[in-house]
């Protein structure tokens, strides 16, 4: 599924919502997304208040303390600019989730669905909103790309990391052995089944790492520290990157990626 | 031929199960060795994504369809099959439907049934109940047939034996089969089958089959197959039983075909397969063969708590075509049997709940990354990950002012959850408390723990970075830049 973006006139501030994870955990991820946003001429505003999607109990089936938490979130975003989020989980919560979350509750509904509809994804907004043109100033590389499934199967989003790619010259994208399953974070499901998980975490790890890139590639904070935790725990040096932090340090970072 | 039981599978019996399948290197590879297999086979079948996603919308809304119209349709349903010298049974739950069929073979003084592949049969613990009062149950199916060879349940609702080895099976026969050497040749594996089973149809007094699909407008049972052992028991016997759920009835049969074609090309890969039976009644007047009498019994067994609900009930859109387990990818690591269940993968996560009550089954739900593979791929376009959250909900919960609370309710309450969700909504929901726990956490990082239960049995420990998202902004606000 991919969302259909009508052409509209470029905006010139957004909001970003950074997500938990990456303000608490991957904090570079934000700082290099915000800056690539930047580079682009826009204003970027991050609201002091944001916290969390609410997704960890949405998905364990905690509908009303991810309510509670999700509603604090709607109220974050008064203009009308864009949301940008850079992780495909978070942003397909709000997109997806948001307005079913809220269905008893015209109030919230009526917030839930307007957000819904100007939530993006950070390559999609990068890719279909701002129609970035990057110039790789690079090395010559092979990496390799792990989609997380929500960023896949609910924002539509992995050609998108893809095509991004695709504008950096020197980048080669590797295609894994069963490139579209899960890492097998799953959030709460890797401490609920660890066994389970270890099992999928593993044999991702496998697959990246079988493809001899020298990175790996992921949207999503979730799968790269499941996957990085692997490989660590293995005492393997591979690892995997942030798309942001790869593609800001690719273009040259202040310096460059304008085509 | 004696089989096991189901038995009630807690939450850690699940997770002992599971580790095991995980940590055995031959089973992951033969699983996934099969399952990509499946997976390939049903890809080449549907070159052109959005021509699927039309087949699937259409199939989506004929089961919409059906189940919408589902008291109608049934009353319909059997009062044309009475028309057509069926008759029509009714089971509450397995108990009854064990019963019913019981009755019938009693009737005939049976001693031999032969069996076309029937889940229901499966859930309702057919073989068990026959095998308790005397009757020889036997399998026809050769997936069915080696699994109850082998005293075990089906680990995949199309391919029963998918967990077996040629070696397992010729093991098996070798063991099993009086007169049978030890051979590896499929062919002559197959043959041995056919051998035993061939001579079995023509003694059995009973011909017991499930149905895929049950037509309201004419009466008729239709019944997918590929080996030909469903047409030798819906035919041969003199009495043919079938069983299916309540839900499977659709109200014509150009309803069907598109059904059909999706279920076959989804489950196996096949454009279509070998046999197609529609049954319209017993042998009538002046033909030459066919059953002289048949019955249908039709199971409720927990899908009526299904479909009180309306989110729940599209569980029952289910035409159980197997693609959802074939692209999972925690069935794929641990097979089958783990889950305790007689539909195992994301299906059985769904169905088994209503079946078999929560107390039983809350923890599959929760056994899922909700990564949506199965949602993308069913043909019926059933969702689901949202219905593997609302189990999940209602797994953790008390029913809802107002909703009748499904059996076994909240049996996976823990007063640990409840409080760290609870804990979770009042620091994400207070700003101002975040961003100190942000502020304490960045500082005080040195203090995590190494070892994080779960997560560190195969990671590095997580830890947060030395400064959050906001301290860098701020940082650079006062640098000025
Ligand atoms: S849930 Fe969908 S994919 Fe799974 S068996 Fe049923 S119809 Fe097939």
């Amino acid at each position: 599924m991919q969302r259909n973006i009508p052409d509209g006139p470029r905006p010139t501030d957004i909001y970003f919502f950074a997500t938990c994870l990456v303000d608490l955990f991957c904090p570079e991820a934000g700082m290099d997304a915000i800056q690539i946003l930047e580079r682009e001429g826009i204003r970027v505003h991050f609201p002091e208040n944001q916290t969390c999607c609410g997704q960890p109990a949405y998905t364990s089936g905690y509908a009303d303390e991810a309510r509670l938490v999700a509603a604090k979130q709607l109220d974050l975003f008064p203009e009308d600019w864009p949301v940008v989020v850079p992780s495909g989980s978070c942003a397909g919560m709000m997109f997806h989730h948001y307005p079913k979350l809220f269905a008893e509750d015209p109030v919230r509904k009526a917030q839930a669905d307007a957000l819904s509809g100007r939530v993006f994804e950070l390559t999609e907004f990068l890719l279909k909103v701002l129609k970035v043109q990057f110039k790789d100033a690079g090395q010559p590389t092979k990496v390799t790309l792990h989609t997380s499934c929500s960023a896949r199967r609910e924002m539509g989003t992995h050609l998108h990391a893809r095509e991004l790619l695709g504008q950096l010259s020197g980048v080669e994208v590797l295609m894994q052995s069963h490139e579209s399953e899960c890492c097998g974070f799953g959030g709460t499901f890797s401490v609920r089944q660890p066994e389970i998980s270890a099992a999928m975490a593993g044999d991702k790890a496998d697959a990246l790492k079988k493809t001899g890139a020298e990175v790996f590639l992921s949207a999503d904070g979730g799968c790269l520290m499941n996957i990085n935790g692997t490989l660590e725990k293995r005492r393997d040096s591979f690892r995997g990157q942030h798309l942001a932090s790869f593609i800001w340090e690719r273009t040259g970072k202040n310096n460059g990626g304008q085509a | 031929m004696t089989t096991q039981p189901l038995q009630f599978v807690p939450g850690s019996e699940f997770k002992r199960r599971a580790a095991k399948v995980v940590a055995d290197p031959f089973l992951k590879k033969s699983f996934r060795g099969a399952m990509d297999f499946l997976m390939a086979k049903r890809a080449a079948q549907f070159p052109d994504p959005e021509l699927l996603e039309r087949q699937r919308t259409l199939a989506e809304h004929i089961r919409r369809y059906s189940l919408a119209r589902m008291p109608q349709l049934l009353e319909q349903l059997e009062a044309n099959l009475v028309k057509n010298g069926v008759k029509v049974h009714w089971a509450e739950n397995s108990d009854e439907a064990n019963a019913i069929i019981l009755g019938i073979c009693r009737q005939h003084d049976a001693k031999l049934m032969v069996k076309g592949k029937s889940m229901v049969s499966e859930e309702v613990e057919l073989n068990h109940a026959m095998d308790a009062a005397g009757i020889d149950a036997l399998e026809s199916d050769m997936g069915e047939y080696i699994v109850q060879l082998a005293g075990e349940k089906p680990s995949h609702i199309i391919m029963p034996a998918i967990h077996k080895t040629k070696q397992d099976i010729a093991k098996l026969f070798a063991e099993k089969v009086p007169g049978v050497a030890y051979t590896e040749d499929v062919d002559a594996l197959i043959q041995v089958g056919r051998d035993v089973l061939r001579k079995k149809f023509m003694d059995a007094d009973i011909g017991l089959s499930g149905v895929n699909f049950a037509v309201a407008e004419t009466g008729s049972l239709c019944l997918v197959e590929n080996e030909g052992n469903g047409r030798m028991c819906t035919t041969v016997p003199d009495v043919h039983i079938a069983i299916t759920g309540i839900e499977k009835v659709v109200e014509k049969l150009e309803h069907v075909v598109p059904l059909y074609g999706l279920l076959t090309r989804s489950a196996t890969g096949q454009a279509i397969t070998t046999y197609f039976n529609v049954i319209t009644g017993p042998r009538r007047e002046g033909e030459k063969d066919g059953p002289r009498e048949m019955h249908l019994v039709l199971v409720d067994n927990g899908r009526s708590q299904a479909y009180a609900d309306e989110q729940l009930r599209q569980t029952l859109q289910c035409i159980r075509c197997g693609a959802c387990m074939n692209h999972c990818p925690v069935y794929t690591r641990i097979g089958g049997h783990a889950y305790g269940t007689t539909y195992p993968g994301p299906i059985g996560k769904i169905v088994s709940p209503h079946m078999m009550g929560l107390a039983a089954t809350h923890v599959l739900p929760g056994a899922s990354t909700l990564c949506g593979a199965c949602g993308e791929v069913c043909p019926v376009k059933i969702p689901i990950p949202d219905l593997l959250i609302r189990l999940r909900e209602e797994a953790t919960h008390d029913a809802k002012p107002g909703h009748a609370p499904l059996v076994g309710q909240g049996a996976g309450k823990t007063t640990f959850a409840s409080l760290a969700f609870k804990g979770f909504a009042f620091l994400y929901s207070r700003p101002a408390l975040y961003r100190t726990f942000v502020w304490a956490a960045t500082r005080f990082r040195f203090l995590t723990p190494g070892k994080q239960a779960g997560w560190t049995d195969s990671r590095t420990p997580l830890k947060p970075a030395a400064k959050s998202l906001r301290d860098l902004l701020a940082e650079r606000e006062n640098r000025g830049s």
